[in-house]
């Protein structure tokens, strides 16, 4: 045998996915061995139960792993202007220490996706998003200089803490810093001390309810994790994959790639992609702006009006209206849209859904034609749909300074 | 002097349900409680600073869900959470069988004492379900009334016929059956392992004067399981906050249409004039009138405590004064300064945490009823556990906790005579000493503890002898002879005058079934819209 042959662990390297800085603490605790995969990392789908972990967020708190997500640096006296030409809000009225969630668009004005914007210097921009974005940013900083765009996805260990008892397990880790963590509002970015250690703390996140995201040195994200669950019996700490953040995003009004909307770049029949417009996001897009990708095709779009739009569902009975068709009529004959996403609701006791429906549609009844089976037997039910403004989940303590304290 | 549209007397889940109803179909309403806190038995109480303790109903899981989204009991602060991992303790410390919330670990676990019940499990509860299934669609629709030909009637007793004959004919035979079996009888068709039948058995006398070998108690079994937490049959949750933000939630519903709630307002009588139902007087001897009056006492309080009785006829006297309202449980709420651990159960944090079941066996669980039987209590008693704060970050400070105890039997009345704080004390003893015995240390973490006899749950609450379901749901005392037989339908002897507690249809429990069939047997009365839901079934 010759030393240049891989071993038939190294051959397989790449099927068993990248492993994140919290694996060996998430894999301890993952007992049913239900694993995902998320940009390459091994992520976990859940850990006991999607249910049991959806509610300890609902009710105490729980941790979920965002290292996989992708992070980009923007840092020089040109990184304003960079990311203001591509993203469709005004960066220009985020200040240092705030963050902005934000969407960006081709040149048609169709999402490649959305994201959050960290201001964390003058001249220095974090950027975050769901998919690997490096490829579209070295093509947004084309003509600008004195600026440079750094993957920094591997060099940040990430972990967002979600639920009603999150501040008060931070609070316990004792982190020094210019300002006091209560004093942190919805979107703010501070600086901390932890251990002696540098930690950034974000009031983020993806479940609409009160909650943080900790952005450390992958070398200090065992000992953060285990500061955090030195508490998990005093505040019912426990962690929680993907199944669980899709059930509490959904309950918060939040969009998912592939689900609610299909990236652009990676859609292949025309108009299969979205525009921030279709997607109810008229408030991420700020004409005003000079200049940014797509704001010709938008404007044009905002005359006329979208194709579609992103509309919040609450639906009579209790079957989930997955994938279900919007009709205006309860026969089913004129068909006005369909279902993204769609949960029963445990803390709203709603059958919640987003879903596609097309403007002119939306003053008259909307019925979903829902299937789902009993015992192995298809049926159908057609059920009134009722349209809402609000998130189905917006507790008061998501926004609270200072939050409560248990 | 104000009219009221209605009064309704005590503010109780059910009568604040009652009222939420009737005031959003524009009646004005008025609610009074005697009590300086209303809830009744759905109350979240701090007696000692720190703990909440739900102190007497702790547990949730046939409250409507069609009523809790209708009256949009989250926007007013109601959150359900399910709570699993009861592990049940056998006679013999180390005889541990834990009710895993995973069903493939609850299937080793049960495989691991006896394979045939690990597989007779998959059949008791398909019939269970199937039995369930059934009476759970009665919950919200008015029992018809057998004697009546009355179309409304006639209909409802076809629509409860073909329902019940939907399961076919072999299993309508073993469902008649079944009411009347014993908890033992049914569950020695499908269980040999002592202590899984122990604690299967459980639910069968929770809150009843029966024991496990008693006719009836098989109906019991069911009442208890027929619920749900979002579609999750059977299973149990916990009120976020303690069972009183259940109370509180309907009660912030009831006054956002516009109902008023007045506490510390006992009513001494109901005025009667002309025989109807005109108001009521309070013990403080004020006068309050109304077109209607709707009791949420229980029917034995009602009928011989605050209605007159030439007002009445003799029967329903006579009836109300028998009614089977034995009080046979009782409550130890216990503030804890750490949680406790178990003998034989596992470290495992989805199990060791939730519930408890000290049951024992079937002949423990006999032999306490015996005891109770011969006005005492058991020094080896039937403990129910739950420890709310171990989920709700809302009912204890940071790593402590409090722990409900719901014991069955207590009784209402001693053979050695009344009640006392020492034998109270002593009763509570029985309970701690065999916590104590499956949890060594236990007495060590004990901070504060409410002890809760029938007498002060009849005392406090209001309930006759202390009995948690307003009169026992046994067939007499079931359907359309609830509470009593021609009197099924909400509306009581006395013109104008109803009831809405779990006197009625379908029963105890914190269901809002009661008080929400009520509402909608008023309003027809009344010539008005009905307010009332729907039922809503994850099965159909």
């Amino acid at each position: 045998m010759t030393s240049n042959l891989m071993t038939s662990h190294e051959a397989y390297t790449n099927e068993h996915g990248k492993l994140s800085p919290f694996h060996e603490r998430q894999a301890e605790r993952n007992v049913r061995g239900a694993w995902a995969e998320w940009n390459g990392y091994k992520f976990a789908e859940y850990y006991y139960d999607a249910q049991y972990e959806y509610f300890c967020v609902r009710n105490q708190c729980g941790t979920y792993d965002i290292s996989p997500m992708q992070k980009y640096m923007i840092e020089g006296e040109q990184a304003l202007a960079m990311l203001n030409r591509m993203v469709t809000r005004d960066l220009a009225k985020c200040k240092v220490g705030r963050a902005m969630y934000t969407v960006w668009c081709t040149e048609e004005g169709r999402l490649i996706d959305d994201g959050a914007v960290f201001r964390l210097a003058d001249d220095k921009y974090m950027l975050t998003c769901g998919a690997p974005m490096i490829a579209w940013l070295r093509r947004a900083k084309l003509g600008f200089t004195n600026v440079t765009v750094t993957d920094v996805t591997d060099d940040i260990a990430a972990l967002s803490i979600q639920g009603p008892t999150s501040y008060s397990v931070l609070r316990t880790l004792n982190l020094t810093g210019d300002d006091a963590l209560e004093t942190l509002k919805l979107f703010d970015v501070r600086e901390f001390t932890f251990n002696g250690k540098p930690i950034t703390v974000s009031r983020t996140g993806f479940t609409g309810d009160l909650g943080y995201e900790l952005w450390v040195d992958p070398a200090h994200a065992i000992e953060l994790w285990d500061a955090i669950y030195a508490q998990q019996d005093n505040y019912g700490v426990h962690p929680y994959g993907e199944a669980a953040t899709d059930m509490l995003r959904i309950e918060a009004g939040f969009i998912m790639p592939f689900v609610d909307f299909n990236e652009a770049h990676k859609t292949i029949h025309f108009r299969h992609d979205h525009s921030p417009l279709e997607l109810n996001l008229d408030w991420l897009v700020n004409f005003k702006k000079p200049m940014f990708n797509g704001k010709k095709a938008l404007l044009e779009e905002a005359k006329t009006g979208p194709e579609y739009r992103l509309v919040k569902l609450d639906i009579e009975g209790n079957k989930p209206a997955e994938e279900a068709w919007l009709y205006a009529d309860k026969n089913c004959t004129k068909e006005i849209g369909y279902v993204t996403s769609a949960m029963w609701s445990p803390v709203a006791k709603a059958n919640i859904a987003l879903a596609m429906v097309k403007p002119d549609a939306l003053k008259g009844d909307i019925y979903a034609e829902i299937y789902y089976t009993q015992e192995l037997r298809q049926k159908m039910k057609v059920a009134k749909c009722e349209l809402k403004d609000k998130p189905f989940w917006a507790p008061e303590r998501a926004r609270a300074v200072p939050p409560f304290q248990y | 002097m104000k009219q009221y549209d209605a009064i309704i007397i005590g503010a109780g889940h059910n009568g604040l349900t009652n009222a939420a109803y009737l005031a959003k179909a524009g009646l004005d309403v008025l609610v009074l409680e005697k009590n300086d806190y209303i809830g009744g038995a759905a109350v979240t109480r701090e007696l000692e600073q720190g703990f909440k303790y739900s102190n007497c109903s702790y547990v949730c899981s046939m409250m409507r869900q069609a009523i809790h989204r209708d009256l949009d009991l989250a926007r007013h602060g109601l959150v359900l959470v399910p709570y699993l991992g009861t592990v049940n303790f056998g006679d013999q410390l180390n005889d541990v069988l834990v009710d895993y919330p995973n069903e493939s670990a609850g299937y080793n676990e049960w495989r691991r004492r006896n394979p045939h019940d690990a597989d007779s499990r998959h059949r008791f509860e398909t019939d269970l379900a199937r039995y369930a299934q059934l009476i759970r669609k009665t919950l919200l629709r008015t029992p018809p009334d057998p004697t009546s030909f009355k179309p409304r009637d006639i209909h409802e007793l076809l629509w409860l016929g073909k329902t019940f004959f939907s399961i076919g004919e072999k299993q309508l035979y073993e469902y008649i059956r079944f009411f009347t079996m014993s908890a033992t009888e049914f569950l020695e068709e499908y269980f040999d392992d002592p202590l899984i039948k122990a604690a299967m058995a459980s639910p069968g006398i929770i809150g009843t004067a029966l024991g496990v070998d008693s006719p009836g108690s098989a109906y019991i079994l069911l009442h208890h399981v027929m619920g749900d937490v979002d579609g999750n049959i059977g299973a149990w949750g916990l009120a976020r906050g303690g069972m009183g933000a259940i109370s509180n939630a309907l009660m912030s519903a009831a006054k956002s249409h516009g109902a008023e709630v007045r506490t510390n307002s006992g009513v001494a009588q109901v005025l009667v004039e002309n025989g109807k139902a005109a108001g009521v007087v309070l013990e403080n001897g004020d006068e309050l009138r109304s077109k209607i009056v709707v009791s949420n006492l229980d029917a034995k309080r009602t009928f011989t405590k605050i209605v007159d009785r030439k007002d009445i006829p003799e029967r329903i006297f006579k009836q109300a004064s028998n009614f089977k309202i034995r009080g046979s449980s009782g409550k130890v709420n216990i503030a804890l300064s750490g949680l406790p651990k178990f003998i034989g159960v596992p470290d495992n944090r989805y199990i060791n945490r939730g519930g408890q079941g000290f049951c024992g066996s079937l002949k423990t669980m006999e032999k306490a009823y015996d005891c109770w039987k011969r006005g005492t209590w058991s020094d080896d008693p039937f403990i129910e556990s739950v420890i709310p704060s171990v989920w709700d970050p809302t009912v204890a400070p940071p790593g402590q906790h409090w722990m409900s105890n719901f014991i069955q039997y207590c009784p209402h009345e001693l053979a050695d005579g009344p009640w006392t704080p020492e034998k109270r004390d002593a009763f509570a003893d029985s309970v701690i000493n065999k916590i104590e015995r499956y949890s060594p240390g236990f007495k060590d973490l004990i901070i504060h503890a409410e002890v809760r006899t029938p007498f002060e749950i009849e005392n406090e609450v209001g309930l006759t002898e202390g009995n948690i379901f307003q009169g026992e749901l046994t067939i007499d005392q079931l359907l359309f002879n609830r509470p009593f037989p021609g009197y099924s339908q909400y509306r009581m002897p006395v013109k104008n005058m109803y009831m809405c507690g779990s006197s009625t249809h379908p029963g105890g429990g914190v269901s809002s079934a009661c008080g929400a069939n009520a509402a909608r047997e008023i309003l027809m009365d009344l010539k008005k819209a009905n307010t009332v839901p729907e039922d809503d079934f994850y099965d159909e």
